[in-house]
């Protein structure tokens, strides 16, 4: 059996990205809106909401597999997306196991910005 | 709001929070997280529209009558705190109409670098309308020291 892979890119983070995710996901947290109070915070700019990036992941996730076919799926932020960051998800797909009566594959999942570096770290269980 | 205090708060149960899966919010997000596209908006065979994988975090914000009361209810700022780490065990599926209670423990308090960082693991169980369990989250949350009021 071939193995899955999962790719995706996504286009480069705009001020007006963050502002739609904040009045869309309810997370109106100021550092992610307004320059000053990120500077405040100790960032040279606003910064992509976490779960922003995590939903992108998902997307990466839901373009392969139906969303009721997913079990599990966690992430851990490891960097901070900055305003023009480009992100492309990656993940590769473990052997196919027997688990709680169904066929299960683990995805190991990166997404990472235009220089490699490694944003959120991620996996998703998905059953076939 | 000092690591001692905070480590003592372990096990704080918080205000628990209902919030309805709306269409046109839902839409929004889908939106906001560039997922115009089906198959994730579209409805299934019985045209029940399900929900992305990370909206149960937001629908919590959404509905809450202070959407950083997951971190203002035990003395924490919201501009504090960044995100460690997310994760969502899925039970059963959500979809547009459902109506989802969210009960939220502090479920442990932990430090990293010698006392500078403090993790904050809070665990979140999802249930529906007709009392059934379609989540288990786990969000965790780190504070720096420097940040800390005295």
């Amino acid at each position: 059996m071939a193995s899955i892979e999962v790719h995706k890119t996504f286009p480069p983070m705009t001020r007006e990205t963050l502002a739609l995710y904040a009045g869309a996901s309810g997370d109106s947290n100021p550092v992610h809106l307004d320059a000053e109070t990120a500077r405040r915070a100790g960032f040279p700019d606003i910064f992509a909401q976490g779960m922003l990036v995590m939903a992108y992941m998902g997307r990466a996730v839901t373009d392969k597999f139906p969303i009721d076919r997913l079990r599990r799926f966690s992430t851990r932020f490891l960097a901070v997306t900055q305003l023009g960051d480009e992100l492309t998800c990656r993940g590769t797909a473990s052997e196919p196991r027997d688990e709680d009566g169904e066929r299960r594959v683990t995805i190991e999942l990166a997404m990472t910005d235009q220089h490699g570096e490694i944003k959120l770290a991620g996996s998703a269980v998905v059953a076939l | 709001m000092s690591a001692a205090r905070l480590e003592a708060l372990k096990g704080h149960v918080f205000a628990p929070v209902t919030a309805l899966v709306d269409e046109r919010r839902l839409r929004l997000f889908n939106r906001a997280i560039g997922e115009a596209e089906p198959p994730t908006t579209a409805g299934d065979a019985e045209g029940r529209v399900p929900v992305p994988p990370t909206y149960l975090f937001c629908l919590e914000m959404l509905d809450a009558e202070n959407p950083f009361a997951f971190v203002e209810e035990i003395g924490v700022e919201i501009t504090q705190i960044l995100h460690a780490g997310q994760d969502f065990t899925y039970h059963a599926p959500v979809h547009v109409g459902d109506r989802l209670h969210f009960t939220a423990r502090l479920a442990d308090v932990f430090h990293r670098k010698r006392g500078q960082l403090t993790f904050l693991v809070q665990e979140i169980e999802v249930a529906n309308q007709h009392g059934c369990k379609v989540a288990d989250i786990v969000r965790t949350l780190v504070l720096q020291h420097e940040s800390l009021a005295a």
